[in-house]
């Protein structure tokens, strides 16, 4: 068990492409922290900085209290779970999960009772005299999961464990990981680009964009005050609306044109209005709220899943889509125009330039 | 293809009937011609049907010196010189190339695409392009009428090097970084991991190789002057050329179906591996 710590940590390719620019989190012993980007943002690469298959151009890594930049990955204390498992198609399960201890130099009873304890934790020890190629994608996991455990090492780094297993078995080994690691309580880092998979597993959620941290903060925490546009799009699904404003004598207008009721005192002349798809209401199916926004949605689609519906719109003069996130099976004709409705308190307002927050003070008036 | 034409598939096997006796037929002829003695052989029409003198034939084959007033090598020492032969050239090669590989994908290091090219441009300078200065070497380095001479130019290869440069990148390369993380260095790695993954390859390559190594004519041809270093390739072209007499057809084919025994042994022992090998994909 250990604290990793990571500061400006830079990492620059030999063609001057810059992966990671300098990002730095302190993780605390025992913490669950997930890196969430969309491809090409540099969580793979800071992962495998950590693990030490990238060498690092700038910056410093603490692994402990010790700094592992040039150490060799086999020494710094950590084990790594890979998204294609990376087994060893040859060794049986058990070797498979001794070969890291073989190295090691363990004797023969320490590592028997090693591997058979962590089977015992993955429910794996009928397998364990199987090749890898006789499981199922989800033993395989297991199997590489206890590849990890049997080291019992300072931490664990998941690069995209999940992301090749089939979407019922994803959950179920999502709320396994999540189990063992508060037992096991090792420090753990994972990757991942699915941002369900990232709120529910994460203690902090470290969302990157271009190799640069856009916010560190619990799921919750990301969830109700993104702290840019980017984390507001990229975490929640569907995705949060975005509408540009600006203002013209007093009145917010969208898109130079059609005019918002939306009441704000701020000095900005331009901003980016955020409003999540489930807080946004339908007049017609509940009550008005007085203050916040107010506006008119054409329907373009809607889409039922199940318990709730998505309703697709645009407002304006049709130049911004928004999407309504609202209870039970809704029946809404193309074209039918509908007025929709948010409370002042669910509105993120984002600076239009820099796409970062900007907390207005009192922001709301009474209409 | 499912069809049911009785048409269809009458011909298809007269076609495969036609090319096993296009393939079996010089075999039968071999083995035929091998059971009976000298003057059966020079009378017309030649026997289809095996005689009764194959085993002593055999034994005049593998243990005689005396071969029509000459000394010759008995067949089982040529036929244990080119065993010795193609083992050292098909392991030597694959040994080599195994490293090569293993340096040209694995390891970063100065000027390694420069060496790769080097070793592939060789796949078009074979033996026989480079007999002569090969042979000069050889002489120079004292090393005719031994095995060194025989199999040490043979060696080298850039076909085997190319095969096991593609077989190694099929390998994922998060094996490689698994293997760093469980603490295994570069050797551990390429005996622990990359060599069992290679085996089906390495059973494809060894069959070629034996085959390549065994069949060598020329070079040993070139290279030896001394009888005991001859090998059964050879001597079964030497017993065609003895002078004014008529060739000894029973004794010549007797050791040409010893000879064709150890490479048919080794293709139908390795036939599983080596099918494997040449189509397996999946790491």
């Amino acid at each position: 068990m250990a604290s990793i710590q990571i500061n400006n940590l830079r990492k620059t390719y030999d063609g001057g492409v810059q992966a990671v620019k300098g990002v730095s989190i302190d993780i605390k012993d025992g913490e669950f922290i997930v890196l969430v980007g969309p491809s090409g943002c540099g969580k793979s690469t800071l992962l495998r900085m950590v693990a030490g298959l990238e060498t690092i151009t700038d910056g410093e890594l603490f692994i402990g209290d010790r700094l592992v930049n040039t150490i060799e990955p086999a020494d710094r204390d950590i084990a790594m779970v890979f998204q294609n498992y990376a087994l060893y198609p040859h060794m049986t399960v058990y070797n498979n999960l001794a070969y890291g201890l073989k190295n090691r130099g363990f004797a023969k009873a320490e590592i028997g009772k090693r591997v058979r304890k962590a089977a015992e934790i993955l429910e794996i020890g009928e397998y364990l005299e199987r090749k890898p190629r006789q499981l199922s994608g989800g033993q395989r996991q297991r199997v590489a999961m206890g590849r990890a455990i049997v080291r019992d090492p300072a931490a664990f780094l998941f690069d995209e464990p999940l992301s090749n297993l089939d979407a019922k078995l994803r959950v179920q080994m999502r709320l396994e990981i999540r189990k063992l690691q508060k037992e096991l309580g090792t420090t753990s880092l994972y990757v991942t680009h699915d941002q369900l998979e990232a709120m529910t597993l994460a203690d902090r959620l470290v969302v990157l964009s271009g190799g640069e941290v856009e916010q560190i903060g619990s799921p919750i925490d990301v969830y109700e005050k993104p702290a840019s546009t980017f984390v507001a799009t990229f975490i929640g699904s569907p995705a949060m609306n975005l509408l540009p404003l600006s203002k013209d004598d007093n009145n917010w207008k969208l898109d130079n044109s059609a005019v918002v009721d939306v009441k704000l005192s701020t000095d900005l002349a331009e901003l980016t209005l955020g409003v999540r798809p489930e807080d946004l209401v339908i007049e017609e199916l509940s009550e008005k709220f007085d203050t916040g926004l107010h506006t008119a949605l054409k329907v373009t689609a809607v889409e039922p899943v199940g318990a709730e519906s998505y309703v697709h719109g645009t407002i304006g003069e049709g130049s911004v889509d928004i999407v309504v996130r609202a209870p039970g099976k809704l029946h809404f004709e193309p074209g039918q125009i509908l007025k929709v409705t948010a409370k002042p308190d669910k509105l993120h307002t984002f600076d239009m330039l820099t796409g970062k927050r900007i907390e207005l003070q009192g922001t709301l008036e009474i209409a | 293809m499912i069809e049911r034409r009785p048409l269809l598939s009458f011909s298809s096997h007269v076609i495969m009937v036609i090319g096993i006796i296009a393939v079996a037929l010089p075999v039968w002829i071999t083995f035929v011609a091998a059971t009976h003695t000298t003057e059966r052989m020079l009378v017309s029409p030649l026997p289809l049907l095996p005689g009764t003198h194959f085993w002593e034939n055999l034994k005049m084959v593998l243990f005689t010196q005396e071969f029509l007033g000459t000394t010759r090598a008995p067949v089982w020492l040529s036929m244990t010189n080119s065993l010795i032969i193609a083992l050292s050239i098909a392991i030597g090669k694959i040994v080599i190339s195994l490293l090569s590989a293993f340096a040209i994908v694995y390891f970063r290091f100065p000027g390694r695409m420069l060496f790769f090219w080097m070793i592939f441009i060789t796949l078009m300078l074979p033996v026989e392009v480079r007999i002569l200065p090969t042979f000069e070497v050889v002489a120079n380095l004292g090393m005719l009428d031994s095995y060194w001479g025989l199999t040490i130019p043979l060696i080298a290869s850039a076909t085997a090097t190319f095969m096991f440069r593609q077989a190694f990148l099929t390998v994922p390369d998060e094996l490689l970084e698994a293997a760093r993380l469980d603490g295994a260095g570069p050797l551990k790695f390429f005996w622990d991991i990359l060599l069992p993954l290679s085996r089906t390859n390495i059973a494809a390559l060894f069959v070629i190789l034996f085959t390549f190594g065994w069949n060598q004519y020329l070079w040993p041809l070139l290279i030896t002057t001394k009888t005991e270093m001859h090998t059964v390739v050879m001597s079964i072209k030497q017993m065609l050329e003895v002078a004014e007499a008529v060739p000894q057809w029973n004794i010549i084919m007797m050791t040409s179906l010893v000879a064709m025994l150890p490479p048919i042994l080794v293709v139908v022992l390795m036939q599983r591996l080596f099918v494997k090998g040449l189509v397996e994909s999946e790491k």
